[in-house]
């Protein structure tokens, strides 16, 4: 402890302390626990306790598993964020390497340039991308009337969309990890007789794959729960929380909407204490 | 030299992917919304080039007075975000145990996973007429009839602090977690009391967190979308709704990326101002974490 | 592999030769025309102050960085141009660079690995030296399990499972606590002997170099100052800088007043007067300026008018008053303030009697020309 103040000062403290995380919970709660009122709508008083908001089959009470538009939504998210994944993970290793052990002019400036994107206001992101993608498109066609479908909206803007700040966030964290390698490891292995891809392969790597494991978790997550970006690129397929927002706007708050936000939070949860796992610093020396 | 060449040839290579994200995803986009946002619309398929777009928008006081609104209300949430988040910050990182510090922690980031979606609508529930918190007052008799705290400049602040606040306390949590506690021991053996340590020694210490958080929270704030529709309903007027209004509605895609833009340096001005005012850079904080 | 070629027909009994090595960074001359050679099977240290280059040149042997010019030679052939990873010189990092996502076994076997040996082969080459090392049973630990000095241990093991011409260590001891350290000195010389390999041993702590070593070199500034036994390192240093480097010593600096043959008579700046031998390059002329050089051990500190022994007329003498003792059990030492008002120091022998010296007491310093080492500046 690094101050010993006194006591009443302590409890009070405490109680600051205990309040915030009260706040911080309110509204998961308020968002999960309606998903099993046996009621048509989210609000008290509770009804009694039931599953049918996730697994029930028929209307009104149509589960979700069961609600094709909201299944589909889980689809094309999943896909988005899986191929958001792969790609910033894979950009963002190459960016640690490129800016821990490159030597190259005006690396600041581009250092910069690399953590620009994620103070970018994510509607202006979308937006400058659906411009140019649109520009580029309407320019295509007019010019040489090629028809490039994959600039108009859809899944492929979106991946790009989010890709472009998520990127940022990869790259931090694989670069964190990378700064902490000795590279007299590297010399070591390359001493004892290794390739230059043998050690990568079986030093570097393997010392980085924990950090490349975390980044992608972290970047499924953050395109999965993305919406400004989203909005603006999303063409016919909605991912999942586009179509939430949807029947939120449309259909007003419905039950189900707390089931699938209780299926996100939970799943969220999990792949962030296993991203956290994986990436604890296994005691070293 | 071979070796001069594998390292020419691997930062080639290692560049590229960087210089292509970066390019064609951000400078690129930005530098052509700069160009739709000065040109005019003089007939169908016809423009001019020209600055009426952004001399539209400071005609129109509604406009104006939207991003000024915006820009007042993000630095009323970051300076709350900071004032709530500190204390918890300094907490989790100085105070608490070895083992309540990292559940703590924890518990800090769990929120920060959640869809922005899910908490505007967790807050909707527990604030509109007929939510928790008012069902409740009633059930319990303070109040006789339904209240809604909804669609009020209050609830959008609320929501927004609660949105942006995790990420003022992530970084001044790691940068306090970095201060030896001896430096506040010392202060204290020096004859400092409470309100000048933490004036002289913590704050000073903590500096490139709390610019760092502040940075992220205004930025996310200002360009936030969904919070503010979600609770402030139709007249919270934000800012970004009025671009997506601009690109969506009316289909005017040169005042929209002129918006847009005014957006952007508005915020980078008053980002860059912060910097100058408390003497950091960028480098010094926000690509630090 | 390296080519047999009419290399071959130079057989030679060193391990390793550096010819003229130069490495010059920009303006500066890290390494500055090294030369050297290391017979088979002995103990060299490279041991100079940090910044001296000796880093950077044992990073030239191991291949990771080439020399401006000058040639390296392993076993009689040169291995400029070969890649680090082709050079049969194992190195043992300061920090040891163990893997830690590997356990002890995959470590020792990683190079076997490299080189495509077979499984069963690994497996008796890896139990054969870590019998060897005496850590027979640590082959499944993590290496986060071992203490310091099995680390140690291990990442001599896994570059002498190699069969490497050189080992190259670099200040390996240096993360260890004090007991430890001592321990392992002792430990490696006896490694070096069962092996039987060439070890190269980079330190700037002097008392590693001096106590495992066949031969030490002294580096400074880039270039070899003086090669030699440790013995010979000590009592005849063939410079300034070694005589100060190596050992502790009194030092004054001071012009000649007097040559006779190999003996000069030396002022110094603060008065004093002493008689000494020349040593190193150059013969000092009258008013020439000089650093002269004595061991602690070799002056003798008595109680004024204590002993009724007269002094050797021959002997240099100095008078003065005791400031401090320095009580170290057999190292005990005494810190005399003379006439000029400068502190010499000399070892002494405190048995705990009352005739011990102590503060103040009046003292008659003295020792011989002999050991008194003059180096022309």
């Amino acid at each position: 402890m690094a101050i010993k103040p006194n006591t009443a000062f302590l409890t009070s403290y405490r109680i600051y302390v205990a309040a915030f995380f009260v706040f911080l919970a309110a509204p998961l709660v308020a968002a999960g626990m309606f998903a099993f009122n046996d009621s048509l709508f989210p609000s008290l008083p509770w009804q009694g306790f039931t599953l049918d908001w996730f697994f029930n089959d028929t209307e009104p009470k149509l589960g979700m598993f069961h609600d094709r538009r909201l299944l589909r939504g889980l689809y094309y998210s999943f896909v988005i964020a899986s191929f958001v994944s792969l790609l910033s993970v894979f950009v963002g290793t190459c960016n640690a390497f490129l800016f821990v052990r490159c030597r190259f002019p005006a690396k600041d400036f581009f250092y910069i340039m690399m953590v620009l994107p994620l103070v970018i206001p994510g509607v202006i992101l979308g937006i400058s991308i659906l411009l140019l993608a649109s520009n580029i498109a309407n320019g295509a066609e007019e010019a040489l009337s090629l028809d490039l479908d994959f600039l108009r909206p859809g899944l492929i803007l979106v991946v790009l969309g989010q890709f472009s700040f998520i990127t940022t966030i990869t790259s931090l964290v694989i670069i964190a990890r990378l700064k902490k390698f000795d590279e007299s490891m590297e010399e070591a292995a390359f001493n004892l007789g290794a390739s230059r891809v043998r050690v990568l392969r079986t030093i570097t790597l393997p010392f980085l794959f924990p950090a490349m494991a975390a980044a992608g978790i972290v970047a499924f997550l953050v395109s999965f729960e993305n919406f400004n970006t989203t909005l603006f690129l999303v063409g016919s397929e909605a991912p999942l929380t586009i179509t939430m927002y949807d029947r939120m706007v449309k259909v007003g708050s419905t039950p189900v909407l707390n089931a699938v936000s209780f299926f996100l939070m939970v799943g969220s949860a999990l792949l962030a204490l296993i991203s956290i796992l994986v990436n604890r610093d296994k005691p070293q020396t | 030299m071979m070796q001069k060449d594998i390292k020419r040839l691997s930062l080639i290579l290692l560049f590229a992917p960087f210089a292509l994200w970066i390019f064609l995803l951000i400078v690129l986009p930005h530098l052509g919304m700069f160009y739709i946002s000065v040109r005019e619309k003089v007939g169908p398929r016809m423009y001019e080039f020209g600055l009426g777009n952004y001399i539209n928008f400071f005609a129109e006081p509604i406009y104006w007075n939207t991003l000024i609104r915006t820009g007042s209300m993000s630095l009323l949430v970051t300076a709350l975000a900071l004032l709530l988040g500190f204390p918890i910050a300094y907490y989790i990182a100085k105070i608490a145990g070895n083992r309540t510090r990292g559940a703590l922690f924890l518990m800090c980031l769990i929120p920060l996973w959640v869809s922005d979606l899910i908490r505007a609508f967790g807050w909707i529930l527990l604030l509109r007429e007929t939510g928790i918190i008012s069902s409740s007052l009633q059930w319990a008799g303070v109040i006789n009839t339904p209240i809604e705290f909804l669609y009020n400049d209050a609830a959008v602040i609320m929501g927004l602090v609660y949105t942006v606040i995790l990420f003022m306390i992530v970084p001044l949590v790691s940068t306090l977690d970095g201060m030896d506690n001896s430096m506040i021991e010392a202060g204290y053996n020096l004859g400092g009391n409470g309100p000048t340590v933490l004036r002289r020694i913590i704050i000073p210490y903590a500096m490139p967190g709390i610019v760092s958080g502040c940075i992220v929270v205004f930025m996310l704030t200002a360009g936030s979308y969904l919070t503010p529709i979600l609770l402030g309903g139709k007249n919270s007027s934000w800012f970004t709704e009025q671009i997506y209004d601009q690109f969506i509605t009316r289909y005017n895609w040169e005042s929209g990326a002129a918006f847009g833009f005014l957006l952007l340096a508005f915020t980078s001005l008053v980002v860059w101002g912060g910097l100058k005012l408390s003497g950091q850079t960028l480098n010094s904080t926000v690509a630090k974490s | 592999m390296q080519s047999m070629t009419e290399n071959d027909l130079a057989t030679t009994d060193n391990d390793l030769e550096c010819v003229q090595v130069r490495k010059h960074f920009g303006s500066v001359r890290a390494v500055d025309d090294v030369s050297f050679e290391i017979p088979k099977g002995s103990f060299f240290s490279i041991l100079g102050p940090s910044g001296c280059g000796k880093t950077t040149l044992m990073r030239m042997i191991a291949g990771f960085e080439s020399p401006t010019s000058g040639d390296i030679r392993i076993k009689g052939n040169s291995v400029i141009g070969t890649p680090p990873n082709k050079r049969n010189v194992k190195m043992v990092f300061q920090h040891l660079a163990l893997f830690p996502m590997m356990n002890v076994y995959e470590n020792i076997a990683y190079g076997l690995r490299c080189a495509g040996v077979s499984k069963e082969v690994i497996r008796t080459k890896v139990h054969d030296v870590l019998e060897r090392i005496s850590l027979p049973d640590v082959a499944n630990r993590e290496i986060s399990q071992l203490s310091g000095g099995q680390k140690q241990r291990i990442a001599i093991a896994r570059c002498m499972v190699l069969d490497p011409d050189v080992l190259l260590l670099d200040e390996p001891l240096g993360a260890l606590d004090l007991k430890l350290r001592e321990a392992m000195k002792i430990e490696l010389k006896l490694l070096q002997h069962q092996f039987d390999t060439t070890f190269v041993y980079i330190t700037h702590d002097q008392s590693e170099a001096l106590v495992m070593s066949d031969n030490v070199a002294i580096m400074n500034q880039g270039k070899f100052v003086q090669i030699g036994t440790p013995q010979e390192l000590y009592h005849n240093p063939s410079a300034a800088f070694v005589a100060g480097f190596v050992g502790d010593t009194n030092r004054w600096a001071g012009k000649v007043t007097r040559v006779e043959n190999g003996a000069v008579e030396v002022a110094t700046e603060a008065g004093l007067t002493m008689r000494g031998s020349v040593r190193g390059t150059g013969t000092p002329a009258v008013g020439d300026t000089v650093s002269a050089f004595v061991r602690p051990e070799f002056i003798s500190a008595e109680k004024t008018g204590a002993s009724d022994k007269p002094v050797d007329p021959a002997h240099n003498v100095i008078n003065g008053k005791v400031d401090s003792i320095l009580f170290n059990g057999a190292n005990s030492r005494v810190l005399v303030r003379d006439g000029a008002g400068e502190l010499i120091e000399a070892d002494v022998v405190l048995t705990g009697s009352t005739q011990d010296l102590k503060p103040k007491d009046n003292v008659t310093l003295s020792w011989s020309p002999e050991q008194t080492m003059c180096f022309k500046a």
